[in-house]
């Protein structure tokens, strides 16, 4: 039971899919820019990751290892298209605003890492939790920075008004940087910032290091 | 013709794939290490992106689309809710024949090319854009232009972004943003940079 615990909790902070190990950026970037999009697209992948998990996990003695990849891109594929339809079906305008971002959960690293690196070597319910735990661990990132992007961007959360722009006779001058592409790269740069700052094994050895300053005429 | 123009331009850089988009991040970042490395993958993307856009441009026009079936004698047939595993499927395979095509005919460019070619299956700017081309409506040749075209832009933003960080790992940056986190921050830049393209238009 502490296990399954951990494989589900461990995800989110200590080894979050998108700060540490670098997957699954991509949609991670595009659809921040408004929290109701990100949900929906939070809610989306975990799905997919935790059944495909669960799935691949359950027919893995069955997979020959030279077509597995394919075998599990089909699992993937085939989850991702119902919940395009189920999307299509019940949230059409949160769909339209997805476009092509639903499609590309199937290339999406996290889903298709987790099959490879935990499904495939564990029981179907701990591979289930690892898939829940991965998706929550990407939904922490990605709703943290659509929350700055769209309350300082347009001052607004969910559509309701928060800060009141000037505009409309508030106080709040929107910075509309945050709502352009380029943001939301400073905005991850800056969480793996704070990430690494608090958990210093992950810092990355630099490659060169600058020789120290010498003292004027010690140098000559 | 001027339309096809338009389209090329817009699609290297106004709507880059990788700066505008943010689609292939995960070889973006990880190939950009070297510039010679970001070039052999920059050619692979625009080859892949080449074939695969128009070959599956075909497939939607005259398999999966509403009515597309028409000429087999099923016209109310509607299969383009089986779009996505079809050009996944489509891209895996065109990734295989290429790979096998060229170690046997071109040799110098398999070994060129070589361990990008299998990376590039998972890349999301090939299934990307194949989904671009299906939203907006590409016929024939304007996907046969966007498929070049964004893999030139994508190539571009590779490339450039390895330029820089050749120069950048002589600097000396705060510990907890070496590596990954300046290279967010570069992008993020070199993001606002391509921006100023945007009121381009032929």
């Amino acid at each position: 039971m502490t296990a399954i615990k951990e494989t589900l909790t461990g995800p989110i902070f200590k080894n979050n899919p998108i700060a540490l190990q670098i997957l699954g950026i991509c949609s991670a970037l595009a659809v921040t820019s408004s929290l109701q999009v990100t949900l929906v697209m939070c809610v989306a992948l975990t799905v997919v990751t935790a059944f495909s998990g669960m799935f691949i996990s359950s027919i893995r003695n069955q997979i020959p290892g030279s077509i597995r990849i394919i075998v599990q891109m089909v699992i993937i594929a085939s989850l991702v298209i119902v919940v395009d339809q189920f999307l299509k079906a019940y949230a059409f305008t949160i769909s339209k605003q997805l476009s092509v971002f639903v499609g590309l959960i199937i290339t999406n690293c996290i889903v298709m890492g987790r099959a490879e690196a935990f499904a495939m070597k564990n029981p179907p319910l701990a591979s289930f939790m690892d898939g829940i735990g991965n998706g929550l661990g990407y939904s922490v990132v990605l709703i943290s920075v659509a929350v700055i992007r769209e309350l300082f961007g347009s001052g607004k959360l969910m559509g309701f008004e928060i800060l009141p722009l000037v505009t409309e006779g508030g106080w709040y001058v929107p910075n509309g940087m945050l709502l352009l592409p380029p943001s939301a790269f400073f905005l991850i740069g800056g969480f793996i910032w704070v990430l690494r700052s608090v958990r210093t094994e992950q810092v990355e050895e630099p490659e060169f290091k600058l020789a120290k300053h010498t003292p004027v005429g010690e140098g000559v | 013709m001027e339309a096809l123009l338009s389209l090329f331009v817009r699609s290297i850089f106004i709507e880059n794939m990788a700066l505008a988009f943010f689609l292939g991040m995960c070889t973006f970042l990880a190939i950009s290490k070297k510039v010679d490395a970001a070039i052999g993958l920059g050619i692979a993307v625009i080859v892949v992106l080449g074939i695969t856009v128009p070959v599956n441009n075909l497939i939607y026009n005259y398999l999966l689309a509403d009515g597309a079936l028409a000429w087999a004698g099923y016209p109310d047939m509607d299969l383009s809710f089986l779009g996505l595993l079809s050009y996944i499927g489509v891209i895996a395979a065109i990734v295989q024949i290429m790979e096998m095509f060229l170690d046997k005919f071109i040799p110098s460019l398999y070994n060129a090319l070589g361990v990008f070619l299998p990376l590039i299956t998972v890349n999301c700017a090939i299934l990307g854009a194949a989904l671009f081309m299906v939203e907006r409506d590409y016929d024939f040749a304007e996907s046969v232009v966007f498929g070049i075209g964004s893999g030139v832009g994508w190539a571009l933003a590779v490339i450039a972004l390895a330029g820089i960080r050749e120069k950048l790992k002589y600097s000396d940056v705060p510990q907890g943003l070496q590596g990954l986190g300046i290279t967010f921050i570069t992008a993020g830049l070199m993001a606002l940079g391509f921006m100023s393209f945007g009121g381009i238009d032929i």
